[in-house]
Parts: C-alpha cells; sequence; structure tokens
C-alpha cells in the first residue's frame, strides 16, 4: 500500500508540473488557435532566471524561504517579458497568416530561445539549489511524500484555483473568455483583442516560470535542453485533457503524471513513455477532442 | 518521352563519374607504383617498418592522428638511441577512417608491403574486418583503442593485442568491487543508451555467473525525463542493498539525489561517464560516498610524462585520445621485435606474451588471449568533494 501511495504521490508531483507548463498551452490555443512550441522554453529562461536570482539571494544572505519566494517572483517576471516579447516578436505579425507560418514560427523561436540560453549561459549541466526548505508535516506521511513534493503539489492547486477564479470574476477573465468565443465579435463590441492576446500569454508563461524554479529546485539540476521535453510532455498533456480547456489540461496533466509513474512502478522505467503515449492515442481514438474538450461546432 | 530523355541523361552522367573514377583509380595506382619503387630502392636489410593504421582523416580523425604521432615520436626515441638491434624504425601510415571497407584495403596494402608489425586500427568494427587479413598474412596487430571485447576474448585472433582494457573489464571490476562492499542484492539501472546499457549488461552478466550477489531490478530510466522519483521508489522498494548504474552524469545525479532525499543511503556505484567533476559540482553535496570506476590515473608514470613532454616538444600541442595506449603499444611492438631478434611471427608472438616491458601505462605483458595485463580501470569515490581512489 506504502509503495501505491508513494507511486501516487510521485505521479502527482509530476503532473502539477505538466499541469503548470499545459495551462499555458491549452491557453493561447483557446484564444489564438496556436500551439506554442515555444512554451517549454520559457519554462526553461523561468527555471535559469530562479537560478541566477537564488544564486544572487545567497550571496547576499538571505534567509531560506524567502529566496524561494523571491525567486520566483523574478522569474515569472522574467519569464512573462519574455512570453510577451515572443508573442510581439514571432505571432502577432503572423497573426493574419495561414496556420502553419505561426507553427512554425514557434519552432524556430524554440530553437532560437534554446541556443540563446545554451550560448549565454552553458551547455552544461548546473546545480541548482534546494529552495524548498526540508520541514516535517505529519509523522507518518513524511516517508512517503517530502515536503518539496507538497509545495509543488500546493503551489500548483493554488495556481489552478486562482486562474480559474481570474478567468471566471475578472473583467480581463471575461474578455479572454469572450476572445476565445469569437475574436471577430469581441473586436466589435469593443475588447482590445491585442491586449487580451498579450495577457493570455503574459499568464501562460508565469505558471511555466513557477513550474520550472519548482521542478529545478526540486531534482536539483537545470541545463538548456529541460524546456524540449517537459514542453512536449506538457502538451502532450493538454491535447489528452482537451486543448483549449482549463481544468482539462490540469485533468490531463495529473493523469499523464500517474500514467508514468504507474508505469514505471508496475511495469517498467522503459515502458514510461509508451504507456504515456498510448494512452493519448487510446483517448484520441475514442474521445478525440479529449478528456474534457468540447466538440466544435465548424463554423461557417 | 520526357522521361526517356532524362533517363539517358541520368546514364550519361553516371557513365561520366565511372570514367573519372576509374581515371583516378589508375592515377592512384601509377603513385602507388612510384611509391614501391621508392621504397624498394631504399629498402636496406637494417629497417624496421612500423605500419600504423587507423582513422587519419574523415571525421574520427582526432581519434586516429595521435596514434600515427605517438608512433612517431617512439620510432625517433629508438632512431636516436641507434636503433634496434642496429635497425632503423620507419613509420608506414595508412588510413581506414574507421570505415571496414577502407580498413580491409589498409590491411592489403600493409600486407603487399610487407609490413610485419601493426600498430592499429582505433575503431573496434574497422579493426574486426582487418583482422582476418592480417592472420592470414601472419602479421602482428595491436591497438590502443579498439575496446570491443570479443576480438580478443573470441580467441580468434591469437596476432591480435592491445593496451587498451575491454568495455567488459570496467564491469568486471565494478562487480567485484560491489561484493567486497558485501553487496547481495543489486539494482542495476542504466539509460537506456549504447554505452549505459552495454555497460549495464555486461554487469548483470557478471552478477548471474556469481552465486554470491544477485540483480533484483533491472531497468533502463528515459534521459531528460523530468524527475525520477518513481525509479527511486521502485529501488527502495525492490529490496536493493546497492545500486550500480551504467550511464553519464546528468542521470546520475538525478537519481543519487532522489535516492539520498529519500534517506536512502546505500552505496551507489557508476562508470567512467559519471566519474567527472560535472557530476560532482551538480550532485553537489549528494555526490559524497558514490563510487565511480575509471581508466587508471598515468600521470605520475615517467614514460608517460615524458611521452607527453616529446609531444609537445615535437607537435606543440597537447596530444590527443588514446595516445598514451598508442605510445605504449608502440614501445611494446618495437620491444617484441628486439627481443625476438627480427620479426619473424612466432618469436613476436612468443615476446610479447612473455617478455614485461615499461610503457607509458605501466610494466605491461599481454595474457593468453592478447590483452595487456595490469592495464584498466580502478575504483574512485567521491570524498571531499573530489574523486579519490579507492585503494
Amino acid at each position: 500500500m506504502d509503495y501505491f501511495l508513494e507511486l501516487f504521490m510521485g505521479g502527482l508531483t509530476r503532473g502539477s508540473i505538466y499541469a503548470l507548463i499545459a495551462l499555458g498551452y491549452t491557453m493561447v490555443y483557446g484564444i489564438i488557435e496556436l500551439i506554442n512550441f515555444a512554451h517549454g522554453e520559457i519554462y526553461m529562461i523561468g527555471a535559469f532566471t530562479g537560478l541566477i536570482v537564488a544564486g544572487l539571494l545567497t550571496m547576499l544572505g538571505f534567509p531560506g524561504a524567502s529566496i524561494l519566494v523571491i525567486a520566483i517572483v523574478c522569474a515569472v517576471i522574467w519569464a512573462a517579458a519574455y512570453g510577451y516579447t515572443l508573442e510581439k516578436v514571432a505571432y502577432k505579425p503572423l497573426r493574419n497568416a495561414p496556420r502553419l507560418s505561426p507553427l512554425i514560427s514557434a519552432i524556430g523561436m524554440s530553437i532560437f530561445l534554446q541556443n540563446y540560453v545554451m550560448l549565454a549561459q552553458t551547455s552544461d549541466f548546473l546545480p541548482f539549489p534546494e529552495l524548498i526548505p526540508h520541514f516535517a508535516f505529519l509523522e507518518n506521511l513524511g516517508t512517503i511524500m517530502s515536503s518539496a513534493e507538497l509545495v509543488i503539489i500546493l503551489a500548483t492547486v493554488a495556481s489552478c484555483v486562482g486562474l480559474t477564479l481570474f478567468i471566471k470574476f475578472t473583467k480581463l477573465g471575461k474578455a479572454m473568455r469572450a476572445t476565445a468565443q469569437n475574436r471577430k465579435m469581441a473586436m466589435l463590441v469593443g475588447i482590445n483583442v491585442d491586449m487580451v492576446i498579450s495577457a493570455t500569454f503574459v499568464i501562460g508563461s508565469s505558471l511555466a516560470a513557477v513550474g520550472g524554479v519548482l521542478i529545478a529546485s526540486h531534482i536539483g539540476q537545470i541545463n538548456y535542453f529541460i524546456g524540449f521535453i517537459a514542453g512536449i510532455k506538457a502538451f502532450t498533456a493538454a491535447v489528452l485533457g482537451g486543448i483549449g480547456s482549463l481544468p482539462g489540461a490540469m485533468l490531463g496533466a495529473l493523469v499523464l503524471g500517474l500514467t508514468e509513474a504507474f508505469a514505471t512502478g508496475y511495469v517498467s522505467s522503459d515502458y514510461e513513455d509508451v504507456f504515456a503515449f498510448m494512452l493519448l492515442v487510446l483517448i484520441l481514438i475514442f474521445r478525440p477532442s479529449g478528456i474534457m474538450g468540447k466538440e466544435k461546432a465548424q463554423k461557417v | 518521352m520526357k522521361v526517356k530523355l532524362s533517363l539517358i541523361a541520368l546514364c550519361l552522367v553516371l557513365a561520366a563519374m565511372l570514367a573519372a573514377c576509374g581515371g583516378e583509380a589508375k592515377k592512384d595506382e601509377q603513385k602507388d607504383e612510384q611509391g614501391d619503387v621508392k621504397t624498394g630502392e631504399i629498402a636496406a636489410p637494417a629497417k624496421v617498418v612500423l605500419g600504423v593504421a587507423g582513422a587519419h582523416s574523415g571525421d574520427l580523425a582526432s581519434y586516429g592522428l595521435p596514434t600515427v604521432n605517438a608512433a612517431k615520436l617512439v620510432a625517433k626515441k629508438i632512431n636516436a638511441e641507434g636503433g634496434i638491434n642496429g635497425a632503423m624504425v620507419e613509420v608506414v601510415a595508412q588510413d581506414d577512417q574507421c570505415k571496414p571497407e577502407l580498413a580491409t584495403n589498409a590491411a592489403t596494402k600493409m600486407l603487399s608491403d610487407g609490413v610485419k608489425i601493426v600498430l592499429g586500427h582505433i575503431c573496434s568494427g574497422a579493426t574486426k574486418a582487418a583482422l582476418p587479413i592480417y592472420l592470414d598474412g601472419k602479421i602482428v596487430v595491436m591497438s590502443p583503442s579498439a575496446t570491443n571485447p570479443p576480438l580478443t576474448q573470441s580467441g580468434e585472433y591469437p596476432n591480435f593485442f592491445r593496451t587498451i582494457a575491454p568495455d567488459d573489464a570496467q564491469a568486471a571490476l565494478e562487480v567485484s568491487f560491489a561484493k567486497s562492499l558485501g553487496l547481495k542484492k543489486v539494482a542495476v539501472i542504466h539509460d537506456k543508451g549504447d554505452y549505459g546499457k552495454g555497460f549495464a549488461t555486461f554487469c548483470q552478466q557478471f552478477i548471474d555467473a556469481d552465486p554470491e550477489i544477485e540483480v533484483v531490478l533491472f531497468e533502463g530510466v528515459t534521459p531528460g525525463a523530468v524527475d525520477y522519483s518513481a525509479v527511486v521508489q521502485k529501488i527502495k522498494s525492490s529490496g536493493a542493498e546497492g545500486v550500480i548504474f551504467g550511464g553519464y552524469h546528468p542521470e546520475a545525479s538525478k537519481i543519487v539525489t532522489g535516492m539520498r532525499k529519500k534517506d536512502m543511503d546505500m552505496p551507489f556505484l557508476s562508470d567512467d561517464g559519471v566519474k567527472d567533476e560535472t557530476f560532482i559540482k551538480v550532485a553537489g553535496k549528494y555526490a559524497e560516498g558514490v563510487y565511480a570506476t575509471g581508466p587508471m590515473d598515468f600521470s605520475s608514470n615517467t614514460i608517460y610524462q615524458e611521452a607527453v613532454a616529446a609531444h609537445k616538444a615535437e607537435f606543440n600541442a597537447d596530444p590527443g585520445p588514446f595516445f598514451p595506449e598508442a605510445y605504449s603499444a608502440a614501445l611494446a611492438l618495437l620491444n617484441a621485435v628486439k627481443v625476438a631478434g627480427g620479426t619473424d611471427y612466432d618469436k613476436l608472438i612468443d615476446a610479447l606474451h612473455n617478455s614485461y616491458v615499461e610503457t607509458a601505462v605501466g610494466k605491461i605483458k599481454f595474457d593468453a588471449k592478447g590483452d595487456a595485463e595490469g592495464v584498466g580501470f580502478a575504483v574512485y569515490q567521491v570524498k571531499d568533494g573530489k574523486y579519490q581512489e579507492v585503494k
């Protein structure tokens, strides 16, 4: 039973990270129907920012937990700036181009950002300090789940709840939903669509940056390439849950994380990816729009 | 009609290319003939030809050229001391670009030139392709870098020797070291790559052959995965007393960090992909106590130091990979010629098996299979943020 619980918690942690990145994919897709392949790189840039800020703060002698908070805040600001710029440089000029052009542009940006970070920093693996302090929370739960995992899961839950409330109850959230429903109509009723799209990129990038700092601190190392695989997995999670849907992205990410953890635990880690993608194929066969996705009527 | 025209054009082009190739080949032959004539002219009885074969051009040249330099340096040194029993050493190089088909050409050329001792080849595949030709021609071959185990262990090539330890020697050392730590149950983890999985498989074979120790888990992890917590749980629940990992340092440091965070203090053993300063830097305090095997350290060997200094003086650069092994192989081959009093095949083989020679990789002779005795790997452990040899 303990083994099952441990795997479950590991899967939940992994799923939480996927969820934080997948939300960005799904939001951007929901609004402008673009798969932002450079999103994984934003996550990576968030992690690098966290590393640099944490290094600076440690040198200045800040206490442990405050480093984590400040590093996350800085990573969020910096990654959001990258997300905003990315949209302005690579996607806005192509807003009315054929669907394939922004996609190619996204892949190009992904490769550009990877190489840029590789040249600006290093291609080596770098150690990432343990920012999440060790603390005991429940006597017998501690062996099953570490404090870092708890913090990651809680941070994800908080982000998801916050985002949902934001979309539901704020004016900008309402504008985002309107833009997602019909961009032209939203424009006609006076919504500043460009601003809404920029806001979407900023919010998505911020969430990815939170994920980047948390996971890097959990596993203790980063390099310029971490965004690629995490991005692919988060994209898979978003498709699994139904791309365009926020709860779908969260659910898809958790399902994917748990599938991988149980496949490793009960079958073999050789088959981790095999099971993950088999699940994707199965879901797409039986529910082509994903778990929570809605069948969309073709606009005529 | 269009198709037909283009077909004809294609045929013409092909024909033209063939003709061009033929022309070149002819030119090569002519050159070779001239070369033969020349060597024939110089050929005096007091000469020992040391053939050097390997990748001297192409993308793997950086592995092969240090061997040529090593051979030249050894030849120069021996000639300066008056040669071998009065005979001067001459180095003749043949390029194979690490390609098996070019390796057989090189071998045939060596055979037709009457070379009796060859230093090379560099890559295991090329070596394997060339060996039957050398065996038929009774040529002694010594590689500084071909680590594929069956080359010696199959017993098919009594004329083949090497001054580098085969791939499985590291696994054998790893397993015997794990036993000396008192481990009975081991989890063998690898990164699914050629190198990591190969190493892990060798470890598994050695453990399976030994009744005192068993593999309780054999698994591959996906390099680059977000985290390895599930694998770490699995190691924990498998009841393993220690972990052997085959692969490189990024995965190793992730697994070690995960294990230590879960309070799993069991020994972690790995290979020379992990015996790397970056591993210590990345894993930080969690690296402490990790064991890794790696090539023996020859930097305190005087011949090694002399060889490196000579290389710097002669070529104005640091020697490349496999230089000490190649230098040692050249020394061993030429010493065998000296001991055998000539290039008689049986006497050469006998000399290599039985007489010790001082080289850059220590004082060596060759075992019955052709592997150098005493060359190999050592176990290192991270202590105070540094790899230190475990004595």
